[in-house]
């Protein structure tokens, strides 16, 4: 069976750490896939660049979330956009970014075509929400 | 085991469809995806083949030898659809690329020269968007009113709300599945078409899935129009068919302009052909047309109450057994019902369900089936589907359940 489900994805799943809206934020991107009915909202809270999200839908698109949250929290615009695209060629490739740490995790996702923009949905999100900082 | 399955023999039947021997992720191939599009026979494989090889030509417009020969093949299997589904004469025969085209033909022509503004077109909740979406460009076309008639929670016709939706004698169709694509439920057509012509409506049934699994005669359930796909039935893409009673097709105007659809064409005017005629212009899908031909006499060999009988074990088998893994749920329960089973399963979205089954070597389809609305009615986003065919085995129902039961383990 796929590793990508065994490692620190499930944990992430099961028990996101950033999950829920926040009281209080700054700006919101949304994300949606037509094709599977997953949403993601990402909420930044501008003070210290906090993120938080809200996912409802597969445990590839939750668990990117959750991730992308801890590797973009505190970072400026223009690292989070570098971060982005970084992943991005992770997910696409496969192979391994040793400066993206945990979001590694979701490198095996590149096995899967169709789930590809599942990993990159909370990503686009983020993208959005920046610009309605 | 029934004694059904042990004559029909699967085994033999599996080695005519070359693609089941392939190998997914190093796994044997079980394909569980059939309603989606179903695998092609040899058979069919080779008719298309024979067709490029020895006797292609354009249809109809030839008078050498090659485009007749192309042409009388390619209206024997006219004849053959006729006789598949027991339509009067042939002439009722429409070939369009797809179920979809056959029921866009149905609103663009029909619809917009039988119905008047104000009519109503009436649909169920359980509808493939093929069945839907182009009443709704009816309606913003052309003025008619879309009605959704319920569904029960068992995944049936509320038969309550039929007769509101009919009760102020606007209806003028009755469009409708006859088996859900995601419940699995055959409606009961034969008694909606007497409830349709009783309350002066004509009937459109959407045969998709039907058709692939029971014996359809269009005559026995008054269709006034049956559409259905060739692909589902073991045969190519891009070869449909629309049947509609003669006495409607001969009322109604063409569809798409151009080549064998006119009788003469002048700047000033133009006339149309008779139908079936009227309404394929262009150059049809010769090769996939001959091909469906193939497909049905295929069919036709084995027999569908025969298929219909394995399907019903199998399909037995499967409500049976996959109700054993702990948070799994059918959805529908509906009495008489078919081979397409949706479920969903505690934590575990759809689409990690089939991602995670592709792994081994398991294919099911997972999202919304093309039935968003559905989906909302049934309170879910997406299910994942299983679907069965006629070279579908006991076993594979079971390396089903043994796969879901590892998809519920990782996400315990
Ligand atoms: C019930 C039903 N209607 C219509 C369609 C549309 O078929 P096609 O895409 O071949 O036109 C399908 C296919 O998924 C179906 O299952």
């Amino acid at each position: 069976m796929s590793e990508l489900y065994e490692r620190i994805v499930l944990e992430r799943v099961k028990r996101p750490r950033h999950a829920g809206r926040p009281a209080q934020f700054d700006a919101r991107g949304q994300g949606a896939n037509r094709l599977c009915g997953d949403k993601v909202s990402i909420y930044v809270t501008r003070a210290g660049m906090q993120l938080h999200h809200e996912s409802e839908g597969c445990a590839i698109m939750v668990a990117s979330a959750d991730l992308m949250v801890d590797a973009t929290t505190g970072k400026t615009a223009a690292d989070i956009h570098a971060l982005a695209q970084a992943f991005a060629e992770v997910v696409t490739t496969g192979t391994e970014n040793p400066a993206l740490g945990e979001l590694n995790a979701l490198a095996g996702v590149f096995e899967f075509p169709s789930r590809i923009g599942c990993a990159t949905l909370p990503w686009r999100a983020l993208e959005e929400a920046l610009q309605n900082v | 085991m029934s004694t059904t399955l042990q004559t029909f023999d699967t085994a033999a039947l599996r080695e005519d469809f070359p693609i089941l021997k392939e190998k997914v992720h190093g796994k044997d191939l079980v394909f569980l995806d059939s309603a989606a599009s179903a695998q092609k026979p040899r058979v069919v494989i080779d008719a298309m083949v024979h067709v490029m090889e020895a006797q292609y030509a354009n249809v109809h417009r030839g008078l050498h030898y090659m485009s007749e020969k192309t042409s009388d093949a390619y209206e024997a299997v006219r004849d053959k659809v006729a006789a598949f589904i027991n339509a009067g004469s042939r002439d009722e025969i429409v070939f369009t690329r797809n179920a979809t085209e056959s029921i866009n033909l149905v609103a663009y022509t029909w619809g917009r020269s039988a119905l008047k503004p104000g009519d109503v077109v009436a649909v169920t909740e359980m509808e493939h968007h093929a069945n839907l979406v182009p009443w709704q460009m009816l309606r913003d076309a052309h003025g008619t009113e879309l009605r959704i008639i319920k569904i029960t929670d068992a995944g049936e016709i509320d038969w309550n709300s039929l007769e509101e939706v009919f009760a102020d004698g606007r209806v003028k169709l009755l469009a409708v599945t006859q088996m859900s694509n995601v419940l699995g439920t055959y409606t009961p057509v034969e008694r909606l078409a007497k409830f349709a012509h009783a309350h002066g409506a004509k009937i459109l049934i959407d045969g998709c899935q039907a058709v692939v699994h029971r014996q359809i005669d269009v005559r026995a359930m008054d269709a006034d129009f049956f559409v259905f796909s060739g692909h589902k039935l073991y045969g190519p893409t891009g070869i449909g068919a629309l049947y509609a009673k003669a006495e409607i097709l001969a009322d109604m105007p063409p569809f798409l302009g151009g080549g064998d659809m006119i009788a003469s064409v002048s700047y000033a005017k133009s006339s149309w052909a008779k139908p079936p005629h009227r309404f394929e212009a262009g150059t049809p899908a010769i090769i996939e047309t001959i091909g469906l031909g193939a497909a049905i006499d295929y069919v036709s060999a084995i027999g569908l109450p025969a298929i219909a009988a394995h399907e019903q074990a199998l399909t037995e088998h499967a409500l049976a057994v996959l109700p054993n893994i702990e948070g799994l749920r059918i959805l529908g329960t509906a009495q008489d019902r078919g081979g397409v089973i949706s479920f969903v399963m505690k934590d575990a979205h759809a689409h990690d369900i089939a991602t995670l089954l592709d792994r081994q070597g398991i294919a099911v389809r997972a999202g919304h089936h093309c039935a968003e609305p559905l989906m909302g009615r049934l309170g879910v986003t997406s299910t994942a589907r299983a679907s069965f065919a006629l070279y579908t085995t006991l076993e594979e129902i079971d390396a089903l359940a043994k796969g879901l039961e590892r998809v519920r383990k990782i996400f315990a």
